[in-house]
């Protein structure tokens, strides 16, 4: 089977897995600042169900199943654009206010605000939290070392 | 871009009264049953034959259908069943316009009688009370149906498949939000 180099990915997947990340009550706070978004259709109520992670020994390996984890999604259209949400865990009303955000930020009416206000306020703290994991974990880091032993 | 619409508003408990409406009318040949599930497909799908493929479909049932591009994303969306264009690979097939013969489809075999196909044949009408009188298993004396729009030929090819038993095809006709169903067990005679 050949493997097709993965692509980029688009700004869409961006800001789905920056809306994914965030928590409920995080979005609800960015989103407070702005006049509230038109209701949409949900096409696709919040529902939760089971995906299965799938992994391949040393990357080139066989596939196998790592194991399954809780996922909810849910659909919603806003005019033309219909918005998905996939996310980690049960939180049904993150999944509802992420799909709503999605479609929200296909719209080119709304796009650019809702980019400053919610999407790169929400990655710049991912990303800070990031970084200070990294630094907790670096100042605890031991270089191993094998002295070379001479005769 | 089509416009997507929502399928069951509730999900769990349209798709179980679906269900049950779906039962009723197999385990009584003939008898009109309806579908009360809260549900508007697209054009031309009317909602009982919407309602019985959101129950019954899934990403296990290869779907044939001659409804549009509109119809097949909605269901794509809402049940994940696999489109296809090959009529005799299908395990549903739903047919608003000119129905496909019924030779064309999948009748099972006699090891796996239950792989043959459900015919989902959108109709004009149903009536009970007069029309065609229907004999066989789950019907005490006979059954009348009347059935408004049925394709030309229908009762012939009718014999032909229901000879086949146990291999055969299955029929639902749905009309508006009522159905009723055709087992392969079923006789029909003109009335």
């Amino acid at each position: 089977m050949t493997q097709t180099e993965p692509s980029p990915p688009s700004a869409r997947q961006k800001w789905m897995s920056i809306l994914a990340r965030a928590s409920a009550e995080e979005l609800a706070v960015r989103l407070a600042a702005l006049p509230p978004l038109p209701a949409g259709e949900t096409l696709r109520a919040p529902e939760t169900g089971l995906v299965m992670v799938r992994g391949r020994a040393g990357g080139d390996g066989d596939s196998f199943n790592l194991g399954e984890m809780t996922v909810t999604r849910c659909a919603i259209r806003l005019g033309a654009h219909i918005g998905h949400a996939y996310i980690a865990g049960r939180d049904l009303a993150k999944a509802r206010l992420a799909a709503l955000l999605d479609a929200a930020l296909q719209d080119a009416a709304l796009h650019d605000a809702l980019m400053r206000a919610v999407v790169e306020p929400v990655a710049a703290a991912q990303q800070e939290a990031r970084a200070l994991e990294a630094r907790k974990a670096a100042a605890t880091r031991v270089d191993f070392f094998t002295m070379a032993t001479m005769r | 871009m089509t416009r997507l619409t929502p399928g069951f508003a509730d999900p769990v408990l349209d798709a179980q009264a679906s269900f049950r409406a779906i039962l009723e009318a197999m385990s009584r040949p003939g008898r009109i049953q309806r579908i009360e599930a809260h549900i508007t497909p697209p054009a031309p799908l009317c909602s009982a034959a919407g309602a019985a493929l959101l129950s019954l479909a899934d990403a296990d049932t290869p779907l044939w259908l001659d409804a549009g591009d509109t119809v097949a994303e909605w269901l794509r969306f809402h049940c994940g069943a696999p489109i296809t264009n090959d009529i005799g690979s299908a395990r549903f097939a739903l047919a608003c316009g000119t129905a496909p013969s019924l030779a064309a489809l999948d009748i099972g075999t006699d090891e796996d009688p239950q792989l043959g196909a459900t015919l989902i044949l959108q109709v004009a009408g149903l009536v009970a009370g007069e029309g065609w009188r229907l004999t066989g298993p789950g019907i005490q004396h006979e059954h009348r149906l009347s059935v408004i729009g049925a394709p030309a030929g229908f009762v012939a090819a009718w014999a032909q498949n229901q000879a086949l038993f146990p291999r055969g095809v299955d029929v639902l006709l749905c009309a508006g939000d009522s159905i009723a169903a055709l087992p392969r067990s079923v006789m029909i005679a003109e009335g």
